[in-house]
């Protein structure tokens, strides 16, 4: 078990990979009554194009399955793991994200049992007929439910708009028709492929002893056995650099529009390092540009074009990368021009070293309160890790930032005339629409 | 338990509760101010949290104040409105680095309570009101975030239920109050209604974090210092007793339409127990076994069993006496789904629950608890009911008193509850499947 110190957090990780490939980490938090756990596959709604582990050949399986295997890993022989964990005083959880499934669980007592249920049940897949189908009408249900959500439709419009092939853009719950097609014989082959340890992460924080837990872990994964671990083959058709759609409109029977400006990264396969800065950088222009000290946020708020909806984020991932701007207004399309307007202009001005301070103290400061939540160092560090970066180096990287990176991050990134989409949201007859 | 033992001081007419900590990296500030919820205040109260925080005397724009926040190595700043049982609570809450984390230690603590104090008591003022531009910047928004409930159907149910089932009482109010009520909002009269508030709210401050007691004392009475003319009486302090003051009716049954795909089912029950109530705990547990958690009646039998939902589920207003049931169904099965839940609800009234059923939401319920005090909010939130309900019931005695919830006090609480309001938003015919 390695042992690693990082003095000005006063935070202490410990880490092992054991033989089958698992990698372990535990953060013991002092003076929290919680233990919180997540358990992650590296699969998530993009990898649908593989070949099944000891096959030869690649198979294509229907949208929104890693989703589906997720509701269904909590049916066990037995019963329904739920029933388990909340015996047991825990409560538990899972969600399903482009590129990763976790399972996890927080409880205050019982620890050590309720980190073996975790264990035992991602490791035991358990399937009928009869509970494939009885899940398609819940899911149904589930999907339904984003059909009727703005912003969720407004998201995946305009990754739609960005993405011509990449199935980032595809809704992670899949469509009522490709759920259908789910079957226990699918799901059995999703399972084996990408739910090897060697393709997992198991993290541990809150009230622990490292020693204890990692012994635990060890135990529990000697008395298992595993095929031996492949490289896991994963197909993504090629993706042009460029955006597919400009300019994407949904009706939609909203009070309120909205609207979202994507632009996407030409060169979407940075890891490690590498992309902890660009991420970084991209995060801090990002503030620059329209976070509530800048004149443009002030601006656009002064001319009734936002209200505190308003956001901004870069997402990033092998093979997909992108920025978005935007939220409710009562003229979205005017708003997305106006987006559209700054930041061809902030790109051609210097760069205020006195704001990059600023927002780089202000990035420092929510990073740590961010580490009062277990929840977020479990989630990021494993996300982190499986992008060969470092959750811990966050902080350092911030502070060495040099404003020729920002620079030159900026420049490459935001090439408006070929990376820039939008998507609006809007009531059909728009004019009456905020009575 | 991990609880540190809460200090209380009075700074003027602030009650000031410090719960000092060693857990977290960063120091919370949480205002909270009571008033009852009214007809004529509820507008103008849910906006002027957001008037205050868009500039003050020291920082008088947006940009000036997020500036100043960012430079504090991004202390958040944020004013709030919620609805507690008949009150209508405004709060400012400040989460600030604890500069023992930071290489540059320069203390944080003090000027961020300077920027707060700047904020909540000296506003942007000039000749006794507030400044124009901010207050029709801020109706604006305020217009758009009532206009927005529509959008997110499940809180526009929620909404509707509780319009329907509270009409005549102060909680049928949103919390964000009337859009019909915006335009008669000035600059003139909400500074009055300001200063009315610091006149006559119960104002409660909670620190939470690590530093030293004298200090934060000095520090507080420095920068927080409000004192009452003594002719005003605090009239407003009596909150409204909201339990079991509305008289029993034939439960109501309201169906509406609108372009969805899914149907929201929200329905209202009247607990007729509130926080303090000796009938709490059990009431809490009973929700556990009926609704709360995913080991709950309604999550096995609506969604595990009849595949009729994702979500279906029940929470208490504790401070209120309701209990609202929650699901997400085609617009065609009303029927099933209402009739599986109130099967759910008769099996509970019966006793038609086990031992187990009863330790495993202890379980659950007791952790839930213990997981709410690991954040600087949710332990402050607890601690705040007790300042909030009309009665109260220390946090150290919550978990014996949950361990002494029997079978038969559940049976018992369960059979004051009724069904008042059955409210559904279901999808219009020719967009509704099959």
């Amino acid at each position: 078990m390695s042992k690693l110190t990082f003095d000005q957090l006063q935070e202490t990780l410990y880490a092992e990979e054991l033989s089958n490939g698992l990698q372990v980490y535990v953060l013991p938090k002092k003076g929290f009554n919680k233990t919180f756990a997540t358990f992650t596959t590296k699969y998530g709604s993009i990898d649908n194009h593989f070949t099944p582990l000891g096959k030869d050949e690649k198979t294509r399986v229907p949208d929104g399955i890693a989703h589906f295997l997720e509701h269904k890993m909590f049916d066990d022989e037995e019963g329904d793991v739920f029933q388990q964990f909340s015996k047991q005083g825990a409560s538990a959880n899972a969600f399903t994200s482009f590129t990763r499934t976790a399972y996890l669980f927080s409880s205050t007592m019982n620890v050590k049992d309720n980190l073996e249920t975790l264990m035992n049940f991602v490791q035991k897949p358990y399937f009928t007929d009869e509970s494939v189908e009885k899940e398609k009408g819940i899911i149904e249900q589930e999907i339904k439910m984003y059909e009727d959500n703005p912003d969720w439709q407004n998201f995946f419009g305009l990754l739609t708009a960005m993405y011509q092939n990449h199935p980032v853009s595809i809704d992670i719950a899949g469509t009522v028709d490709s759920i259908m097609k789910t079957t226990k014989e699918l799901l059995y082959t999703c399972y084996e492929t990408f739910y090897h340890p060697s393709n997992m992460v198991l993290f541990i924080v809150g009230n622990v002893v490292p020693d204890e837990v990692m012994e635990q872990v060890k135990n529990n994964q000697k008395a298992k056995t595993f095929a031996k671990p492949e490289e896991i083959k994963r197909f993504f058709e090629s993706e042009s650099s460029e955006v597919s759609t400009k300019k994407k409109v949904i009706p939609m029977p909203v009070n309120t529009g909205k609207c979202l400006v994507g632009i996407k990264d030409k060169n979407p396969n940075r890891s490690g390092e590498d992309l902890l800065r660009h991420e970084l950088s991209l995060q801090l222009v990002l503030e620059m540009m329209f976070g509530q000290s800048s004149t443009n946020y002030q601006s656009l708020y002064e001319e009734g074009l936002i209200d505190d909806s308003f956001s901004f984020d870069y997402t990033a991932e092998q093979g997909f990368g992108f920025s978005v701007i935007g939220g409710d207004s009562n003229d979205p399309e005017l708003l997305a021009s106006r987006i559209e307007e700054m930041v061809k202009d902030f790109i051609e001005q210097p760069i205020d070293q006195e704001a990059i301070d600023r927002i780089r103290k202000k990035k420092i400061g929510y990073f740590l309160k961010a580490m009062n939540s277990p929840e977020f160092i479990a989630n990021q560090f494993t996300r982190y890790r499986f992008n060969d970066m470092d959750l811990f180096h966050v902080i350092p990287m911030l502070e060495s930032l040099t404003l020729e990176q920002l620079k030159e991050t900026m420049k490459e990134h935001f090439t408006l005339d070929t990376q820039m989409s939008q998507c609006i949201v809007k009531s059909e007859d728009s004019t009456n629409s905020n009575d | 338990m991990n609880q540190e033992p809460v200090i209380h001081f009075q700074s003027g007419s602030i009650n000031v509760h410090y719960i000092p900590s060693t857990t977290f990296k960063t120091n919370t500030f949480v205002i909270q101010l009571k008033a009852p919820l009214a007809k004529d205040t509820v507008t103008k109260r849910a906006i002027l949290p957001q008037v205050l925080q868009s500039g003050s005397e020291d920082y008088p724009t947006r940009l000036a104040l997020r500036s100043a926040l960012e430079d504090l190595y991004g202390a958040s700043l944020q004013g709030d409105i919620v609805k507690k049982g008949e009150n209508q609570i405004m709060s400012f809450r400040m989460d600030i680095a604890n500069e023992k984390f930071l290489k540059d230690n320069t203390p944080l603590m003090e000027q961020g309570l300077k920027l707060l104090s700047s904020v909540f008591l000296h506003p942007k003022i000039s000749n006794n009101q507030f400044d124009d531009k901010i207050l029709s910047d801020e109706i604006r928004t305020h217009r758009q975030k009532i206009a927005s409930i529509f959008d997110d159907k499940m809180r526009f149910a929620n909404k509707r239920l509780t319009e329907e089932m509270c009409k005549n009482e102060p909680f049928g109010l949103h919390v964000l109050g009337e859009e019909k009520d915006l335009d008669a909002i000035d600059s003139k009269n909400l500074f009055e209604y300001y200063q009315q508030v610091l006149q006559n709210d119960q104002i409660d401050f909670y620190i939470m974090g690590d530093m030293n007691h004298d200090d934060l004392k000095e520090m507080i009475e420095k920068y927080f210092m409000i004192t009452r003319n003594e002719t005003t009486t605090n009239t407003n302090n009596n909150s409204p007793d909201s339990s079991a003051n509305q008289q029993s009716r034939e439960p109501r049954e309201v169906v509406e339409e609108q372009e969805i795909q899914q149907g929201k089912l929200h329905l209202g029950y009247r607990t007729n127990v509130t926080y303090g109530d000796q009938e709490y705990f059990a009431l809490q547990l009973f929700n556990g076994i009926f609704g709360g958690f995913s080991h709950s009646k309604l999550f096995i039998n609506v969604r595990e069993k009849a595949s009729l939902a994702y979500y279906a589920a029940s929470r208490i207003e504790s401070m209120k006496g309701l209990l609202i049931v929650m699901a997400g169904i085609e617009s065609n099965k009303y029927d099933e789904a209402t009739s599986i839940i109130f099967k759910q609800m008769e099996d509970m009234q019966n006793g038609e629950f086990t031992e187990e059923d009863i330790e495993q939401t202890k379980a659950v319920f007791k952790n839930q608890i213990l997981e709410t005090m690991d954040s600087p909010r949710g332990r402050i939130e607890l601690e705040y009911q007790n300042e909030v309900g009309v009665g109260r019931i220390p946090l150290e005695e919550w978990m014996t008193r949950i361990d002494e919830v029997t079978k038969e006090d559940i049976v018992q609480v369960a059979s004051k509850i009724q069904l008042d309001t059955t409210y559904f938003l279901k999808g219009k015919e020719e967009s509704a499947n099959e």
